[in-house]
């Protein structure tokens, strides 16, 4: 059974302009023990489906009626997480046997208090550690996750520490808990390379030892390569394409995909532009009617492409890719 | 390229007090540690370096935005000369006007009340660079449009943006009061690869069509392989390399750039390459180790590196290195750009 399984999942946003759709007809699994890889445009919808496995988007989100998220922790009753109604019974998914690192870390820390007394009450509230030992545990993991003098920075406020090690303090306190599904948005920004393995491993070690899923969303596609089973790739709140890591980066299916792809500084030639995706992400205003990457798709047939929405189609070798013409590229280019 | 520095740091420190006492009444955090560089006109360089090793800190000081606490910083273009340390009053102001720095976080630093018009135009106003609302207005639009933001956008709210189109409002505010001088601090970390790709070309344009000198803060090697024409590497508040960007990447000479550089993840899910780890407890800077910095963590580390600390000297053109003993490495299986 999935850890967690989201299917059909669209989410609307009341707004002053309108109903805006943020996220459209998206489902996928992850299962315990393993990552998936969520990469996108800004603006895709990454944080908001992110934010809904633990219903922290704001009050004038609307979930679709169609749309479950089914939180299946072994051994423990599913949980529907979209008919939660009441705050107190969100205990689970918020910190208990989930929990989120979230873009800004500055939003995860209570500037009034010291970064060790918040880690410590969180470590109160979900386990049933003593004080002293929650404080023990907290030092160790702002160790772990490579927080130097990890005692004195205990106690230290969030805005003492510098923008890396502000995010990893973030990571240790997300991670303090043991929770059975890690929600990683962006957990590896602002961290340098080196520091970012530490975490990885850390991150992987944890999946290993207690099962953990992952859902990693991150626009670094190095580190999917090395991190991820699974990625899906995210445009204007549609999933365009989802396979294993090997499918979706060595031979992408999705126009978009590749253009993402190809955007990507590399080593291997520093002499080669830059090429962006062209044009603008259109605003979730006015969505375009068809294939929502219609506007800045290179492979765009008039007609067709913005008439036509593309369902998800299976490849091949194992990728689903939603484009009109997924099987047509296929077999023209092929796997490599 | 002429190669006058616009900005000339000669031994610079900046001391952060440590609070409480901990460490007897005089303690203190040396962020940025006697560290002295050029950066030339035009130029674009890159500083990266382990997380906390005080590149921002750097940055802020260069732009009189942390304090000097030891050493000199100067300022040069064809008008003008400040010196950091002492430059006060009418001096400072006229600085603020030349140096100006672009945000980390597009989402933050703009504030969601005002219109992307005002947001651009308010240097303008808050400097007293422009006499009339429709020399302002002029202005701004000359900015908006090489940001490529036009007249629709500029009626508009930030948080009707996308967050590419955000960091060009943020570039934009950064660009209107015709600075010289740039510090970009992970600008482009929060961004998606195509919307990166496009504001490091924005970015790239403004140098070349504006010979705007940056200095260009990032984490990602990637990123800086691909922007920068010098790189300069930072661990623990000093530099322990310098180079030209394609001597660094091709053959890295200190120990932590070749550990920096064979942890960048591959593309490749079946890169097998290890990472090479560096072992050892990250040291606080507030308690830096004795002699190299780096010994603690270094697979290299003899005794004559906890006794002496290592100065930067030229082992290429142009490429400095601060290690004991860095001649007897080749690190060139880690460069990154394998040499032909
Ligand atoms: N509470 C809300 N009300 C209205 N619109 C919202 C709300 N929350 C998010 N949105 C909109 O939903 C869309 C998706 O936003 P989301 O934050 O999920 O993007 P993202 O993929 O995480 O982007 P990034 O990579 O920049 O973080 C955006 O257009 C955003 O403006
Ligand atoms: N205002 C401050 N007061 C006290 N200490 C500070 C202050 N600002 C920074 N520091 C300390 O100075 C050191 C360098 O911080 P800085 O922010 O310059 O690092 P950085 O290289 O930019 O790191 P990152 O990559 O994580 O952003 C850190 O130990 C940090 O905790
Ligand atoms: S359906 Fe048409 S517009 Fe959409 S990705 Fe495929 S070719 Fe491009
Ligand atoms: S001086 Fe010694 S410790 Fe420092 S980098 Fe060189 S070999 Fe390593
Ligand atoms: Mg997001
Ligand atoms: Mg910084």
């Amino acid at each position: 059974m999935s850890l967690i399984s989201v299917q059909d999942l669209t989410i609307r946003f009341a707004t002053d302009e309108g109903l805006i759709t943020a996220v459209e007809d998206v489902s996928f699994d992850i299962a315990p023990g393993e990552i998936l890889g969520l990469v996108g445009e800004s603006g895709s919808g990454k944080s908001v489906t992110a934010k809904a496995l633990m219903r922290l988007n704001g009050g004038n989100t609307r979930y679709d009626e169609r749309s479950t998220i089914t939180l299946g922790v072994p051994g423990e009753a599913p949980v529907e997480v979209l008919s939660l109604k009441r705050e107190r019974d969100m205990g689970p998914i918020r910190g208990g046997a989930v929990s989120m690192i979230f873009q800004e870390p500055m939003a995860s820390f209570a500037p009034a208090i010291t970064v060790g007394q918040q880690m410590v009450e969180q470590l109160l509230i979900h386990t049933k550690m003593t004080k002293s030992q929650a404080r023990k545990h907290a030092i160790e993991m702002l160790d772990r996750v490579g927080i130097p003098d990890p005692a004195r920075r205990f106690e230290q406020y969030a805005f003492e520490f510098s923008g890396g090690m502000r995010q990893r303090a973030m990571i240790a306190m997300a991670l303090s808990t043991s929770p059975k599904l890690l929600i990683a948005d962006e957990p590896t920004t602002a961290l340098d390379v080196t520091i970012q393995a530490q975490v990885i491993d850390l991150m992987k070690d944890l999946v290993r030892e207690f099962g953990m899923g992952i859902l990693f969303i991150t626009h670094d596609l190095g580190v999917i390569a090395q991190t991820a089973d699974k990625v899906a790739v995210m445009y204007l709140g549609k999933l365009v394409e989802t396979g294993t890591v090997r499918q979706v980066i060595r031979t992408p299916g999705h126009p978009y995909t590749r253009g993402l792809i190809d955007a990507l500084p590399k080593l291997s030639d520093l002499d080669a532009p830059l090429t962006p995706v062209p044009g603008d992400i259109p605003s979730p205003l006015n969505r375009p009617a068809g294939c929502v990457f219609h506007t800045r798709c290179p492979l765009a047939k008039p007609g067709l492409c913005d008439a036509v929405v593309p369902q998800a189609e299976t490849l091949p070798d194992g990728q689903s890719v939603a484009c009109l013409f997924a099987q047509d590229i296929y077999s023209k280019e092929g796997a490599a | 390229m002429s190669k006058d520095p616009v900005i000339e740091a000669k031994s610079l420190s900046v001391n952060y007090p440590l609070g409480k006492g901990l460490f007897g009444p005089r303690a203190y955090l040396s962020a940025v540690d006697n560290i002295s560089l050029n950066i030339e006109k035009g130029s674009f360089f890159g500083l990266v370096g382990e997380s906390g090793s005080g590149k921002t800190t750097l940055g802020r000081a260069l732009l009189k935005a942390a304090p000097i606490s030891e050493g000199e910083v100067f300022y040069r273009d064809e008008d003008v000369s400040h010196d950091l340390r002492t430059i006060k009053g009418l001096e400072l102001k006229d600085y603020r006007k030349r140096a100006q720095l672009i945000f980390q976080d597009p989402y933050a630093a703009l504030s969601p009340r005002m219109t992307v018009r005002d947001i651009i135009a308010e240097p303008l106003e808050v400097m007293g660079l422009t006499k009339t609302r429709a020399e302002t207005d002029a202005r701004v639009r000359e900015i908006a449009a090489k940001c490529r933001l036009n007249l629709e956008h500029l009626r508009r709210f930030p948080h009707a943006f996308s967050g590419g189109q955000r960091q060009r409002i943020s570039i934009a505010r950064a660009l209107v009061s015709g600075p010289k001088f740039i510090v970009a601090d992970e600008s482009v970390a929060a961004l998606d690869v195509s919307i990166q790709a496009d504001v490091l070309n924005l970015l790239k344009t403004i140098q070349r069509d504006m010979g705007i000198s940056f200095l260009f803060i990032s984490h990602d090697l990637s990123v800086v392989a691909h922007t920068c024409d010098h790189v300069a590497v930072m661990y623990l508040g000093n530099l322990v390399e310098t180079a030209p960007t394609r001597s660094l990447f091709t053959r890295p000479r200190h120990p932590y750039t070749s550990a920096l550089l064979s942890a960048i993840p591959s593309l490749d899910p079946d890169d097998t390459r290890e990472a090479e780890k560096l072992t050892g407890e990250i040291p606080s800077p507030a308690n830096p180790p004795k002699g190299c910095k780096f010994h603690t963590r270094c697979r290299f580390a003899r005794d004559a590196c906890k006794a002496e600390r290592p100065q930067l000297r030229e082992m290429a053109p142009g490429h400095m290195v601060a290690c004991h003993f860095a001649e007897e490495f080749d690190f060139s299986e880690n460069g990154a750009l394998q040499s032909a």
